[in-house]
């Protein structure tokens, strides 16, 4: 076991644990800062895959945008912390069955998958991940309009958030 | 390889072998070593931020026309140990209701996230604790951290100015986030890399020069970002006591303030590293790494300098003052400028160096110079609203 | 892989020195505590209602502003790495991006998004 996979269980642990309270807590507060060291697990997982500008990448968008509007809109509706009602409703064996169903069956289906025994080939030292990104993103034998289209995503985003503010105002 | 030249490296060597000696597998030799050496760092980082504390009350002092702390030791040296010991010795309260594990965890969260800052600063060519190559975005993902911290802070406290205080200093300091982020991209585009040791070498002429308003820019948005005056509404002493720190006394309340203290000086740092040149002095730095640090220090406290400055000069801004400034000024004139240097850069690149230098200030001074005089006639449009034409005033003979 | 390992212990010892702190203080101070002392602070008098404030759409519309551009700059930052060595064509094609999302941000702006009050 070497102390990679040791580290990436832990983390695998904590991250799954985390994403568990998110939704098992009573508190909506304490829910969105679990969901933020569920965030925070995935940047690390990602840096063990030597993915570091997508960690970074991760928690900037996400620990830092994303998670504080979800904080903003629970804190800015709530009266009081702890008023959500019961987390579970009277069907909850369902999801429990299909959850386990599902669960099982890509078990099954992965067994004889033979990723799990390869170890993943070692990136060469000197290897530039971002510089290569730009090539990529900016070559129009690359990935030149989807950088276009995602801006144009991104503007669409906007203008539907700008509409649905501005007719509640 | 001698002492001066390589300190670390010696270090280092010489602890494998005591650590091996010992009986260590050489990986858990380096996990030591690393582990020691953030220690260090860590421990050497905050003896720096006590005496922030003195040079700020000092020159705060100074700035409003008195002498400071002078009592304790000479000059009042003394002093900032002797607030340490006042603040460890407090009793540590909680306000009732408040959220015990929040309330107790964001001084923590608030500390760490400008500690893991001075991670990726580069302190001299061969003297750094990291040189990850996404180093620019790492800071602002430090500053998210501090951001998360604060609203922890301000919600888990159960006090209304708290709340208040809270959310306007996150809705500053995320707003202000934007034009940094463009202006960061400047020494990007100079530099080829977002790495901080890449950007210092590859300042033979320091970015300042190349580009001013992005260095204006950055120390404005940083500015914001540390929630200094002139941005310190959250802190208004007048309007909202203290901000989200009311209801924290102790070391908690120590931990957000030196945490300020420390987070402004390491932006002093950001600012030199990005745009002067961090530890380079006419190739003085390749003389010994102590030389490097030492000039590195020097720059990070003039950045320091300029901060405390406008702290102690400049009054207050009102929060929809500072909003409007920021997205209706600081993000279009910051997202023009990256657009103009950029083109500039492509066209300019093979000019020669002069002609480059003297294209980028030009290009740089045109665009400071037309967002002005936007601004301007913007606000002589509302004025004029808001106050009626000016009437022309007939000479009576 | 290294290098993350070496910021993972920054991140470690960075938590311990606040910890440590903090822990220091709550040992070496008195413990008494009082319902008088405990009461949140506001101003001097007895606290008035709940601690809720009544919800301004304001801040949820600039943190979403807020990112949208965090999402666009990040997006910036690997064509600005490779922006030197690039020609004429990656310089207009990044200006592109940036135009349509400052057009967003006029947008915004007429439509009144960008007002405190």
């Amino acid at each position: 076991m070497t102390g990679e996979q040791v580290i990436f269980l832990i983390v695998g642990a904590v991250t799954l644990l985390s994403g568990f309270m998110v939704v098992t807590v009573r508190n909506l507060v304490h829910a969105a800062l679990w969901l933020v060291a569920t965030l925070f697990g995935v940047a690390i997982v990602y840096t063990l895959l030597n993915a570091g500008f997508l960690a970074v990448v991760q928690v900037v968008v996400y620990i830092g945008a994303i998670a504080i509007l979800f904080i903003f809109a629970v804190m800015l509706t709530r009266r009081e912390a702890a008023e959500t009602g019961a987390p579970l409703n009277n069907n909850w064996w369902v999801g429990a069955l299909m959850a386990g169903l599902t669960f099982s069956g890509l078990v099954y289906l992965l067994q004889t998958w033979s990723g799990f025994s390869k170890t993943a080939s070692t990136i060469p030292s000197g290897f530039d991940a971002i510089s290569q990104l730009g090539a990529a993103l900016t070559s129009p034998q690359g990935y030149v309009l989807p950088f276009e289209v995602a801006s144009v995503l991104l503007l669409a985003a906007l203008v539907g958030a700008v509409y649905l503010a501005f007719n509640k105002k | 390889m001698n002492f001066w030249n390589d300190p670390l490296k010696i270090a280092a060597d010489w602890l494998t072998g005591v650590f091996t000696g010992w009986g260590m597998t050489p990986v858990a030799a380096n996990v030591l070593i690393a582990f020691l050496g953030t220690l260090l760092l860590i421990t050497i980082l905050m003896v720096i931020d006590i005496f922030l504390v003195w040079i700020e009350r000092k020159i705060v002092a100074r700035f409003q026309d008195r002498i400071g702390p002078n009592r304790l030791g000479p000059f009042g040296l003394i002093q900032p140990f002797a607030d340490i010991i006042k603040l460890m010795i407090k009793e540590d309260t909680t306000p009732q209701g408040a959220d015990k594990v929040v309330y107790n965890l964001a001084p923590m969260l608030s500390m760490m996230s400008v500690l893991i800052l001075w991670a990726i600063v580069p302190l001299a060519p061969v003297m750094l604790g990291v040189d990850l190559n996404a180093g620019m975005l790492f800071i602002i993902a430090a500053g998210s951290i501090g951001t998360l911290s604060i609203i922890m802070a301000g919600w888990s406290s159960n006090n209304k100015f708290s709340v208040i205080g809270a959310f306007r200093q996150v809705a500053v300091m995320i707003s202000f986030e934007v034009p940094m982020l463009a202006v960061m991209l400047i020494p990007t585009i100079f530099a080829g890399s977002m790495g901080l040791n890449d950007i210092i070498q590859s300042q033979n002429i320091w970015f300042f020069f190349l580009s001013p308003l992005a260095a204006l820019i950055f120390l404005i948005a940083a500015i914001a970002e540390l929630g200094r005056a002139p941005f310190d509404l959250a802190e208004g002493e007048s309007e909202l006591v203290a901000g989200f720190n009311i209801e924290y006394s102790g070391m908690k309340f120590g931990m957000f303030y030196a945490g300020e203290l420390l987070h402004a000086f390491t932006f002093g740092g950001f600012w030199a590293i990005m745009f002067f040149g961090g530890y380079r002095f006419f190739g003085l730095e390749k003389v010994s790494p102590f030389l490097a640090i030492a000039v590195l220090v020097f720059k990070a406290m003039l950045g320091y300098w300029v901060i405390m400055w406008v702290r102690y000069t400049v009054m207050r801004i009102r929060i929809d003052q500072m909003l409007a400034f920021n997205w209706k000024f600081l993000t279009p004139v910051s997202f023009v400028l990256v657009m103009v240097t950029a083109l500039m850069n492509a066209l300019l690149k093979g000019a020669d160096g002069w002609l480059y230098v003297t294209g980028m200030i030009l290009s740089n001074v045109i665009v400071g110079w037309v967002s002005l005089e936007i601004a301007r006639s913007a606000a002589k449009q509302e004025r004029e609203r808001i106050e009626g034409p000016k009437q022309v005033v007939e000479a009576h003979h | 892989m290294n290098e993350w390992l070496y910021v993972g212990l920054f991140f470690i010892v960075g938590l311990i020195i606040p910890v440590g702190a903090i822990a220091v203080g709550w040992l070496l101070g008195p413990k008494k505590p009082n319902p008088i002392k405990q009461s949140t602070y506001e101003c001097g008098i007895e606290p008035v209602g709940e601690s809720w404030v009544q919800f301004k759409a304001q801040y949820y519309i600039f943190a979403l502003v807020f990112l949208v551009f965090d999402v666009e700059t990040v997006f910036l930052f690997p064509w600005a790495v490779k922006l030197g060595q690039l020609g004429l064509f990656a310089v207009v094609e990044g200006i592109v991006f940036i135009l349509i999302l400052v057009a967003g941000l006029v947008y915004t702006w007429r439509k009144g998004m960008l007002e405190w009050v």
